[in-house]
């Protein structure tokens, strides 16, 4: 139901042989509706990572409204030059996985490997790149709540800013660590030859979840560091 | 995952799978490609935009801007415009609940202290925070009328003279 | 067909054959089995042993209010007491009650599937239950918590104790409710039988699938709240401290966001369960079935337009209140849709008065009730007066308690023949019905009446003048926990003693009837094909 183009299989001979270790559930009718309701729950769960995050983001437009000039002085600490790498980087990781995932669908295991751990590295530049970022902030006392100890601060209020800065990127952040694991995993499966055109579920879903961590970095990093 | 023997299972076969295999939807290179460009120019032009500064403006071109890189990411990269409309409605309605959410937070944050203000302007009396009782209005009106009309009166009688 | 009901099984019958029940033998097969069956019965145990301990803190409690002054416990212990009766049975029982235990067992039957869409999540559902319980626990033991089950801040924010603990509890609870909403919504759309249209469905899963629809998109913010919290507390976050720029009334926005709707999570299943349950025994169709359909999907929706009612005083502005009293009237619309439907249902039907009907009648009695004072309290400037007092206490028990609770019982009674094989026995299954009905008015009835006249909720200790109204709920406690002990006993003996159950004991049209009482693993041997509606009694009533 949901394809529309041609596998680009090889002849029919050989696709009962691929992804040997897959079955379908024995409550299914067929595979297809097996990948379909996967999806479906993948895409359910993601609704659910956005009103999670989204709860951060009213926060952050609440306390904008209140202290609107602290939130601009604030976010001129951050450093866009750092954060607009930051997005490059993940824009790129999202291309890589979603390559990763068509070299699933098109057979190609050994890019499907490559560009899972493509992705790898782009999300692991992105710890990096973060990382040096806190490490600034540590430094200059730019840190949540009762331990802001930044003495330039021209507001009081700039503490709340960073208070939702780190709540945000954050757990962004760990979300990018549980993506690192996931496909790490994906990698690891996809090297002892798991995925095919037949079955590649796995792939797609860790796909999905990936660009969702990128979605909430392209509203994440306007608003907080170019805005304010 | 264990390695699994060929289909044909003997005797009561336990397993699914009679239907269709899943086909998968194969996008060409090109779309790929063509988003990951447009997804870097944006970027550029969004930090370039911020360099300005457009007063109220600003957080409006840097939603629009992310929201037109978000909808290619989601509409290509995760495969929605190739999807169940299910599953992008799914995605759109948590979009809405959040609105909700932001939107009534942010009318309750942003209204604080207004019903002080008119409150100032109209203090309640605490002796008679509905105001006087019906009773006295009238007795007041009755009075107030009487005395117009003994008014009245006066002046015509005044002027007959 | 005038037979009263229940329907017994043959003469002399005795419960034989491989069902899921003993189809694996050894607690390692039921701790790693993926049938949503022996889940349910799973969740069902663990459910009713949560509801055990959330009232006996609820006893504990009244006990305490028997007279003025100290009988029991300190003020400390006494707020304790109170917030773990409300965060055990709010997260513990009620939320993952009806979906976990009955929920997970029908609705893959009654949809004529062989499981739920993704049986390992639902194992791996009930593993996150006990272990957020499992925390909760640690909290309870480890800090103690007195915040209220709400844990408003400033002080949930600042006191001492295990609230990082029992945040952490909840937000691993919420992922259970979640994962199970998500395994549901799924299902209902990918794996129903042929024929199994979405208007051919049994009302129940209409509603399950509307609770589901709560529980994806609401319990998220349940748990950033958490997490807010927590790092209020470990980091001085300082979003919700008016002396660090932040405000306490976000932090009620954030949790009523959630718990408004999730009221709508605990009593959505029941209204489904008193559907199915009052059509099958009073033997008649459903009345307006579309209406009723449609309802469970709008009070879904529109339950999240209505949470500041909850943050009247607490010095929400004034505006915003004035919306959200005007938005929670169109709430109360979709529910009175469903009571006067459930009425005409009834009217012309063959009533028969079982165990599931009398707690059926019990719910349409106290759900309207709780419902009513429900829009007394949303009404702004009735609230001004009424916010924080027994009044708000005695509306949420009959809602919760008075409509949920009893749906629930209807429920388990109704399908307790399909999951165990055995009828429980009717007299005393009337019997535990008629005690805790007394009970349950006895102890909250005139919680209204106190509240109204100005007793406070949560308090330790009060003026003389409430003295006789609070002993009477208290021993109106007492019979409503006597109720709950003969019903244990009764559903207890009989999972051994209770007569062989037949099939179909109620005359039950849904697919559920149509397997064996308890059935096979796989449900179904072949998919059936649906060819009916749900409710399509053949020879109905006779002719009175």
């Amino acid at each position: 139901m949901s394809s529309h183009a041609p596998a680009h299989d090889s002849p029919a001979g050989n696709a009962q042989d691929r992804s040997p270790q897959f079955h379908v559930g024995h409550h299914w009718d067929s595979a297809d509706a097996q990948f379909d309701a996967g999806k479906t729950g993948v895409w359910l769960f993601l609704v659910t990572e956005i009103l999670f995050f989204g709860g951060l983001f009213c926060a952050f437009f609440v306390f904008r409204s209140w202290y609107l000039e602290a939130f601009v002085s604030a976010h001129h600490h951050l450093d866009k030059v750092m954060g607009g790498v930051n997005t490059i980087v993940l824009i790129c990781s999202s291309l890589s996985m979603a390559l990763a995932v068509r070299a699933a669908q098109t057979n190609n295991k050994n890019q499907t490997v490559l560009l899972s751990v493509v992705t790898i590295g782009f999300a692991l530049m992105f710890l990096v790149i973060k990382y040096f970022e806190y490490a600034h902030k540590f430094h200059d006392g730019l840190l949540p709540g009762r331990y802001f100890t930044y003495a330039k601060a021209v507001f009081p209020d700039e503490r709340i800013f960073f208070g939702i800065y780190f709540m945000m990127t954050g757990i962004h952040g760990l979300h990018v660590l549980i993506g690192i694991g996931l496909i790490g995993w994906i990698a690891w499966r996809a090297q002892k030859g798991h995925f095919s055109s037949r079955y590649y579920a796995p792939v797609e879903n860790v796909g999905l979840y990936w660009h969702l961590v990128d979605l909430i970095w392209i509203y994440l990093f306007p608003l907080l560091y170019l805005v304010g | 995952m264990s390695s699994h023997a060929s289909p044909a299972a003997s005797g009561h076969d336990a397993h699914g799978g009679h239907g269709a295999d899943h086909v998968p939807h194969v996008l060409d290179l090109k779309w790929y490609f063509g988003v990951w460009i447009m997804l870097m120019v944006f970027t550029v032009i969004t930090v370039a935009v911020s360099y300005v500064d457009f007063g109220v403006l600003n957080l409006v071109i840097a939603v629009v801007v992310a929201t037109m890189k978000a909808t290619m990411v989601s509409l290509i990269f995760m495969h929605l415009a190739f999807d169940h409309k299910f599953n992008g409605i799914a995605f759109l309605s948590s979009l809405v609940f959040l609105a909700i959410f932001i939107g009534f937070a942010m009318t309750d944050m942003n209204s604080r202290g207004i019903a002080e203000g008119i409150e100032g302007e109209h203090p309640v009396k605490l002796d008679e925070p509905f105001g006087p009782l019906r009773s006295e209005r009238d007795r007041e009106l009755r009075a107030r009328l009487k005395a117009e009309k003994a008014a009245g009166h006066a002046e015509g009688a005044a002027a007959h003279h | 067909m005038a037979e009263s009901l229940p329907i017994s099984a043959p003469h002399g019958a005795t419960p034989s054959g491989t069902n899921y029940l003993n189809a694996e033998k050894g607690i390692l097969s039921w701790l790693t089995t993926v049938d949503h069956k022996r889940i349910g019965v799973m969740y069902l145990v663990s459910t009713l042993i949560a509801f055990g301990a959330g009232g006996f803190f609820a006893l504990l409690v009244r006990l305490e209010l028997i007279a003025v002054g100290q009988q029991i416990m300190t003020n400390k212990q006494y707020n304790q007491a109170f917030t773990l009766h409300g965060a055990i049975m709010v997260f513990l029982f009620i939320i993952p009650s009806i979906p976990g235990a009955l929920a997970n067992f029908v609705l893959p039957i009654m949809v004529g599937a062989k499981d739920v869409a993704f049986p390992r999540l639902n194992l791996m559902s009930l593993y996150i239950y006990w272990l957020g319980a499992i925390i909760c626990l640690g909290a309870i033991v480890g800090g103690g918590i007195d915040t209220g089950w709400t844990f408003y801040t400033p002080y949930s924010s600042t006191v001492d104790g295990g609230v990082v603990a029992m945040t952490m509890g909840v937000f691993v609870l919420g992922f259970s409710s979640i994962l199970t909403g998500l395994n549901f919504i799924v299902t209902l759309h990918k794996l129903r039988a042929p024929g199994q249209d979405w208007f051919r469905l049994p009302l129940f899963l209409w509603a399950t699938y509307a609770t589901s629809i709560i529980q994806v998109l609401a319990t998220p913010v349940l748990a950033i709240t958490m997490l807010l919290l927590a790092a209020e507390r470990l980091f001085g976050l300082g979003i919700f401290d008016p002396a660090l720029g932040g405000d306490p009334v976000l932090f009620q926005h954030f949790f009523w966001f959630y718990s408004h709707p999730a009221v709508y999570i605990m009593i959505l299943p029941g209204m489904g369960i008193i559907s199915d349950v009052l059509s099958v025994h009073a033997r008649r169709k459903i009345f307006g079935y579309r209406a009723i359909a449609y309802s469970s999907v709008a009070l879904a929706l529109l339950s999240f337009l209505v949470w500041g009612h909850h943050m009247f005083v607490a010095g929400q502005s004034e505006l915003a209140s004035t919306i959200f009293s005007f938005l929670t009237f169109f709430v109360a619309i979709p529910s009175g849709v469903k009571v006067f439907n459930w009425l005409s249902t009834m009217w012309g039907g063959s009533i028969s008065y079982t165990t599931p009907m009398l707690f059926t009648l019990s719910f349409l009695f106290l759900f309207t009730i709780g419902g009513l004072t429900g829009v007394f309290l949303g009404m702004l400037s009735v609230d001004v007066h009424l916010h924080d007092t027994y009044f708000v206490i005695a509306h949420f028990h009959y809602v919760m308690m008075g409509g949920t609770v009893m749906a629930f019982l209807a429920g388990l009674h109704h399908w307790y023949p399909k999951m165990f094989g055995r009828m429980y026995n009717e007299t005393l299954g009337r019997i535990s019905c008629l005690l805790v009905f007394i009970g349950f008015n006895a102890t909250f009835f005139i919680q209204f009446i106190m509240g109204s006249r100005g007793m406070p909720r949560r308090y330790y200790n009060y003026l003389d003048q409430y003295q006789s109204m609070h002993a009477f709920s208290t021993v109106g406690s007492w019979i409503l926990g006597l109720g709950f002990l003969v019903m244990l006993y009764n559903l207890l003996t009989s999972l051994t003693k209770g007569a062989v159950a037949p099939a179909n004991p109620w005359g039950g049209v849904s697919l559920e009837w149509h397997t064996p009482s308890p059935p096979p693993t796989e449900n179904f041997h072949d998919t059936p094909t649906v060819n009916n509606g749900p409710y399509d009694y053949d020879t109905l009533r006779s002719a009175k």
